[in-house]
């Protein structure tokens, strides 16, 4: 049966164009950009990440492994974990925290048995980004493979993607004195590896994918099961994907 | 026309002045745009290879088990089959590209299980947890777990 | 920890704590409204033909362009690398709002401001080019462009080009401003700041606070020159002024109503937020004293019929004000937009320094620096006639 599907799959790539994000992934292959680097093409991914916050466990191994392999200064984030806690009269209104960012895991807070769970957010390499589109002068911007950088070379730190970034991923980083954000480890997803949060993420609560590998098995899993992106109605094109989110996260 | 050009005469040297700023703005444009700017997109395409360049901390499970296999052979057998070497073991590309630049320590299984397994009521109720202070009556947790295959006796 | 130090109250996404945007960019788009709002009182005599305003028109010509010169500066204070500012000329990015702003700015000062400025004075640069002396010859000199040519053909010209370029500069006053408005109203991210309205709010408060403070310094300046302030000119004025505030009122208020009606997600975070952290520098400052209190005042004018000495209180009172509001607005606007978390559900607070680069001291330089470049202007470029020689 898996088999079946996954070969009609790889017969028809229209499939693939299920989903918004891989849509937008098609023009750019339309539009026949080359490759920046000998052994890796850009022109053959569209990177996305699958989050299944029912696996979290709040650890924060991805926070620090995210540290590490980004030198992120102390007190800002390139990935964080929130945990909730939702009253049942009371959905809309949350209570919400991540203590530094969840770095150092979370010391026991609920005992009412509510319900209460973790998040695991970072940016959300939008195909269509808010970010990307205010900047004054095109210092970050959307790869051809789907993940939106920064050129630390050429921002001029007016912070206006800050602002316009609507999940609060971006931050000014006081050491380069321009924007930061996280890569999608594109140092890392260029030579074969996962990011350095998937790497360190104990229980597979997120998994890096590629839209345009149509083995990638992202694609089966947005059909199979109820998939959200964060704030859906910034049609920002996120391509972070949250399996069964709960209506309470924003 | 000669008396309307004379009466424009300072005109003229206004659009002069202003043409020449433009011209003299677009030679300088010219010459110091990033090179094949806008050749992806609308950014500066070395960039992409400066980002590409950032130094990897973490090897990869792959390229741990490339060495230690018997170590990977064990853990592919019990629960913590699918964890990453480096979730528990830390970033340790430096010791995969050249061992004895690195030697990693182990690390200390009372803070690293307790980081997973400490009970807390925002976990998924699937996931094994432990209420540490009670569970194991002050013994280190890899007197009866070991980490590589958990299960009692493992 | 962190987070207390912080002022937070709720939860903040951990890199909101932090506000991006300070103090400084608070007197950006007080300093360009400035510009904006006096330029169009120097068109309503050239364009509108509203005679009584003759007095003001050069003077409010030379504020624009002392203010417009210091427009950029707490912009390039508060970039991270202010030395690659240029690239908004070399790459401009075609969906930014803001990589409009150079070439803007440059529209605005080059060919709208300068060239009206220029071709006013014209017969004047000649004339001082002849009979000045020393450095100042030199620079009049200069500003003729080795031109000479004050024909009454070539004047006749210069009236008719200056007209036309007052008439696009009025567009353009409307461009350099509404296009700051729309920096915050096309933020979708920002509850706050994403409104249509936002440019129309934007440029009618520019008006507003141009208004005044041409007003403001074309009393304080009869007063220094010991010359009768003309009271037809500022009743009009004062008109105007009240005028465009009833306007730029009516728009916030609609701006208010419409948002409580609809009642969207943000409400209650922003209800809150005006509410606490905003209720000094939003309802009692910006609506209470720097609003209904000068239009109270204006309207008494036009109502009651008082004495000259009375108008004149009112309109140094009203202006004074005025100026306090639109800048109370423009903080709201700018740090109220950063006080709340896009989750809707903390605050931070925002702590200004004082003796760092974007603090307070820098801050109140560049409110004083168009002055003194008013005062090098008006010695340069009298904007009175007659006396200029006593100057």
């Amino acid at each position: 049966m898996e088999m079946t599907r996954r070969e009609m799959l790889v017969k028809s790539g229209k499939f693939i164009l299920l989903t918004s994000a891989a849509a937008a992934a098609w023009d750019y292959v339309l539009a026949g950009k080359a490759e920046a680097a000998p052994n890796y093409d850009m022109t053959k991914h569209w990177w996305a990440m699958v989050i299944d916050p029912e696996k979290c466990i709040g650890c924060g191994n991805c926070v620090r492994a995210c540290e590490t392999e980004n030198d992120v200064p102390e007190g800002y984030f390139r990935t964080w974990i929130e945990r909730y806690h939702v009253d049942d009269w009371d959905m809309e209104h949350p209570q919400v925290d991540s203590p530094n960012g969840g770095h150092d895991g979370f010391p026991e807070k609920y005992h009412d048995g509510g319900k209460t769970f973790f998040v695991p957010k970072m940016c959300n390499h939008c195909a269509d980004s808010p970010c990307t589109q205010v900047c004054p002068v095109g210092a970050t911007f959307i790869t051809p493979d789907g993940v939106v950088l920064i050129d630390p070379k050429y921002c001029l730190g007016c912070r206006y993607c800050i602002q316009a970034c609507p999940y609060g991923c971006r931050f000014f980083n006081p050491k380069t004195n321009t924007a930061d954000k996280c890569t999608l480890c594109y140092h890392r997803i260029t030579q074969g590896l996962t990011t350095a949060c998937c790497e360190a993420c104990p229980t597979q609560a997120r998994v890096l994918a590629d839209l345009k590998n149509p083995k990638d098995p992202i694609h089966a899993f947005l059909r199979t099961h109820s998939v959200q992106v964060l704030k859906p109605q910034m049609a920002t094109h996120a391509k972070v994907f949250y399996k069964n989110l709960d209506g309470s996260v924003r | 026309m000669k008396d309307f050009l004379r009466s424009i005469e300072h005109l003229l040297r206004v659009v002069l002045l202003l043409a020449l700023g433009v011209i003299g703005f677009l030679v300088v444009r010219r010459m110091v745009i990033p090179a094949e700017f806008g050749k992806y997109g609308h950014f500066r395409p070395a960039a992409l290879d400066e980002i590409r360049a950032h130094p990897v901390k973490f090897a990869g499970r792959q390229a741990c088990e490339a060495c230690h296999s018997d170590q990977a052979d064990v853990k592919s057998k019990g629960k913590h089959a699918n964890l990453g070497c480096e979730a528990c073991h830390g970033a340790l590309a430096r010791h995969a590209e050249d061992p004895g630049s690195l030697v990693p320590k182990l690390p200390d299984t009372a803070v690293l299980c307790a980081r997973c397994h400490e009970a807390n009521q925002a976990k998924p109720k699937s996931f094994p947890q432990v209420k540490t202070a009670e569970h194991s009556s002050g013994l280190a947790c890899n007197t009866c777990h070991k980490p590589h295959d958990p299960r009692i006796g493992g | 920890m962190g987070t207390l130090l912080h002022g937070v109250e709720g939860y903040m996404y951990p890199n909101e704590v932090e506000l991006q945007w300070s103090v400084l960019i608070v007197l950006y788009p007080y300093i360009t409204g400035l510009v904006a709002g006096a330029f169009i009182l120097a068109s309503l005599e050239r364009v509108f033909k509203v005679e009584a305003v003759k007095p003001t028109y050069r003077l409010a010509l030379l504020v624009a362009l002392a203010f417009l010169l210091v427009a950029p500066l707490p912009l390039q204070l508060h970039l991270g690398h202010p030395e690659r500012s240029f690239e908004m000329y070399l790459t401009p990015h075609r969906s930014s709002a803001m990589a409009m702003f150079g070439f803007v700015y440059l529209w605005y000062l080059m060919i709208v401001l300068l060239m009206e400025i220029w071709l006013d004075y014209r017969k004047n640069i000649v004339e001082w080019a002849e009979t000045g002396t020393g450095l100042k010859r030199w620079i009049y000199r200069i500003l003729t462009l080795g031109s000479r040519n004050v024909s009454a053909a070539a004047l006749r010209v210069d009236d008719r080009v200056g007209y036309f370029i007052t008439l696009i500069g009025v567009p353009s006053a409307f461009l350099l401003h509404g296009y700051v408005g729309f920096i915050f109203g096309s933020i979708k991210a920002n509850p706050w700041w994403s409104t249509p309205l936002m440019p129309v709010v934007f440029i009618f408060s520019a008006m507003v606070s141009g208004i005044a403070a041409v007003l403001l310094l074309y009393m304080l300046t009869s007063k220094l020159r010991r010359t009768p302030i003309d009271m037809r000119c500022v009743d009009t004025i004062g008109r105007y002024l009240l005028y465009t505030f009833v306007i730029d009122f009516s728009l916030e208020m609609l701006d208010l109503v419409h948002r409580l009606y609809e009642a969207d997600e943000s409400l209650r975070a922003l209800d809150f937020m005006v509410h606490t952290r905003l209720f000094f520098s939003q309802v009692i400052l910006q609506i209470f004293i720097g609003t209904l209190l000068p239009i109270a005042l204006l309207g008494l004018t036009q109502i009651v019929k008082l004495s000259e000495g009375a108008r004149k209180a009112i309109y140094v009172a009203a202006g004074s004000v005025t100026m306090i509001s639109i800048f109370a607005m423009r903080w709201n606007v700018v740090i109220g937009g950063q006080l709340f978390s896009k989750s809707f559900l903390g605050y931070t607070s925002y702590k200004m320094a004082f003796a760092t680069r974007e603090g307070l001291l820098p801050a109140i330089i560049l409110v004083l620096l168009p002055f003194l470049i008013l005062y090098v202007l008006v010695k340069l470029l009298p904007p009175w006639p007659k006396r200029e020689a006593a100057v």
